[in-house]
């Protein structure tokens, strides 16, 4: 969806409720710190859909009255960021140092092999995309793995299979 | 506040992160009396005079970078660096956890010495309940009148603002965590100017990783003399160790500086796991040169003591590596996280992290060639040094002190096509 502006080119349209969430990220800015607001819209949009994709990035610029591509550069650069929709849960497995002393390629493995999808792929039903991740800041508490917002650590076999048993 | 521990000083509980927990053990009392009695240059004097340390990895002395700043200038801007992300490392983690509001109360005494009217927190992304503990403290003191216009009834007004980071270790580093507040990707800067002169959006600003701002109120509290006592001479105060890797016990222990590194392994963590020889340690996060068991048998937890062995406390992160550890293995870890953070600004470090690990992965898969070991030693030396920013460094460290100390493990891998140990990582 769009609409023309007077130059008649075609505006990204934002839907109310969106811009109100925005409007409140705004509000605990500094106003004269504009460009700051790129980084939390993306989170903002990210958190409510899983992904930003072109038309939300588009939107996230023309309400900040930024060129399109310091929008883009920022969703593209930084790694959190995913420009398709995800699995319904994403899981992401930490592979630093700390972890793989732990055992991070034993849950990697169990992970592939429960889900059947190596990392970066999403299962056929949509329901898991796996990825590896670098540290998590887990590394007392490692193996360490984060499904969406929220950290597993201490993992072992049968604690990921009770993780996995137990999401809705 | 008890004497001698900055943050162990209080049992965890359900509730032991909030502001009233936080106020029975003395919270906020420094930012009171501060506003109260003292002007904001005495805020700094006090805190130079401590001693104390940034402990984010580089060991500068806070009061100086504070004195760098021109309090003159209209606008001056302070930002903590909660961008955790050194492999090894999970302090500032423990802070936002369970004394969110030990950070608040930091923050503010450094804007009221350095005239901060708006500060930033810049959590980094991955975070989720650090991040919730810290936007709600934040709210708890809004509501309680210590955050936000003339704070607790005086002339001081400041805003702290939560900034949640996306996914990039570089981004830690100073100058790159400011351009990443600035909406743009984290490319470092090259200094000078240093962000002292030239900073957020140009104005002067001070960058400081979370444990060092934490401690502001306990110096203040206590007095410099006080915290000056605590640990060595030149790096005073208690330090935040993180132990990990195979120890029986990891975790996170506060110590004074000069602390035996041995007994922090073998006491305090309980030893090596499954009883194992100890083979390596990389004492200060996974960018600091690796040592081996001999070379740790007498070092202490102090930065002039690391420098000499070769090495550095950098944000006091200890991984313990176990004998029977392939090394080569496990240098391919780090080599690929480098390479995967390289932030792309600068051809030695996008292009040489990549090759490194292009190199140390295929000696992995048992196809090292003969010159694979040189060239790794050589593109490790042309990143050093050449960088705008440590990131460089940091890749390159890690490979020269691997293959200088267990040199023999990766001629064995290229000869052989496999580890001279089981080649796992885990035990």
């Amino acid at each position: 969806m769009s609409a023309p502006d007077a130059l008649g080119t075609d505006r990204p349209t934002l839907s109310a409720e969106r811009r109100a969430r925005f409007d409140a990220i705004r509000r605990e800015y500094p106003p004269e710190m504009t460009p700051s607001l790129v980084l939390p819209l993306l989170h903002c949009v990210q958190d409510e859909q899983g992904f930003v994709g072109d038309a939300d990035a588009a939107a996230i610029a023309d309400y900040l009255g930024m060129p399109p591509m310091q929008v883009r550069e920022a969703r593209t650069w930084y790694s959190m960021f995913e420009r398709e929709p995800q699995g319904r849960y994403v899981i992401k497995v930490c592979r630093n140092i700390a972890c793989s002393l732990r055992g991070s390629e034993r849950v990697l493995a169990h992970l592939q092999s429960t889900l059947g999808i190596a990392p970066g792929e999403t299962s056929a039903d949509g329901r898991y995309t796996l990825r590896t991740v670098e540290c998590l800041a887990s590394c007392s508490t490692a193996p360490a793995m984060q499904i969406d917002r929220t950290y597993h650590e201490n993992l072992d076999e049968a604690a990921i299979d009770r993780i996995l048993g137990s999401l809705p | 506040m008890t004497s001698g521990t900055v943050f162990f000083n209080h049992e965890l509980t359900a509730t032991s992160h909030s502001l009233a927990d936080y106020r029975a053990r003395g919270g906020y009392a420094s930012l009171e009396k501060a506003l109260r009695t003292m002007q904001p240059v005495e805020v700094e004097r006090e805190v130079l005079q401590s001693g104390l340390q940034g402990r984010g990895g580089a060991g500068f002395t806070t009061g100086v970078k504070w004195d760098f700043v021109d309090k003159k200038s209209p606008v001056v801007y302070l930002c903590c660096n909660i961008d955790e992300g050194e492999p090894g490392t999970f302090k500032d983690r423990w802070i936002l956890e369970h004394s969110p509001h030990q950070l608040l109360e930091g923050m503010l005494l450094g804007s009221y010495a350095l005239g901060v009217r708006h500060a930033f927190a810049y959590v980094r992304g991955e975070f989720d309940l650090p991040w919730r503990r810290l936007a709600g403290a934040l709210a708890e003191a809004r509501t309680a009148g210590l955050v936000g216009e003339r704070i607790l009834g005086s002339h001081f007004s400041c805003d702290i603002v939560v900034h949640r980071g996306a996914g990039a270790y570089v981004c830690g580093e100073e100058s790159s965590l400011l351009n990443s507040l600035e909406g743009k990707k984290g490319w470092p800067r090259n200094k000078p100017p240093f962000p002292a002169v030239k900073g957020l959006y140009q104005r002067p600003t001070v960058v400081n990783n979370t444990e060092t701002l934490a401690t502001v109120p306990w110096i203040l509290a206590n007095g410099a003399p006080a915290y000056a006592a605590m640990g060595v001479k030149k790096s005073p105060g208690t330090r935040l160790f993180g132990v990990s890797g195979h120890v029986a016990r990891p975790g996170l222990h506060e110590k004074p500086t000069g602390y035996p590194l041995q007994r922090l392994i073998h006491e305090d963590a309980g030893g090596v796991l499954g009883g194992r020889a100890l083979k390596a340690v990389i004492p200060g996060g996974s960018s600091t040169p690796i040592l081996t068991a001999a070379e740790v048998e007498t070092l202490t937890l102090d930065p002039e003591a690391m420098s000499k062995a070769g090495t550095m406390l950098g944000s006091g992160a200890v991984i313990v590596i176990a004998e029977g550890t392939c090394m080569v293995r496990l240098l391919q870890v780090l080599t690929r996280f480098y390479a995967h953070e390289s932030c792309g600004q600068c051809s030695p470090c996008r292009e040489g992290t990549d090759w490194m690990n292009r190199i140390l992965t295929r000696i992995c898969a048992g196809r090292g060639t003969g010159d694979d070991l040189a060239t790794l030693r050589s593109v490790a030396a042309g990143i050093q040094g050449n960088t705008v920013c440590a990131l460089g460094d940091a890749a390159a460290m890690p490979v020269a002190s691997f293959m200088k100390r267990f040199g023999a493990e990766f001629e064995y891998f290229v000869q052989h096509g496999r580890s001279m140990n089981d080649g796992r990582l885990a035990p």
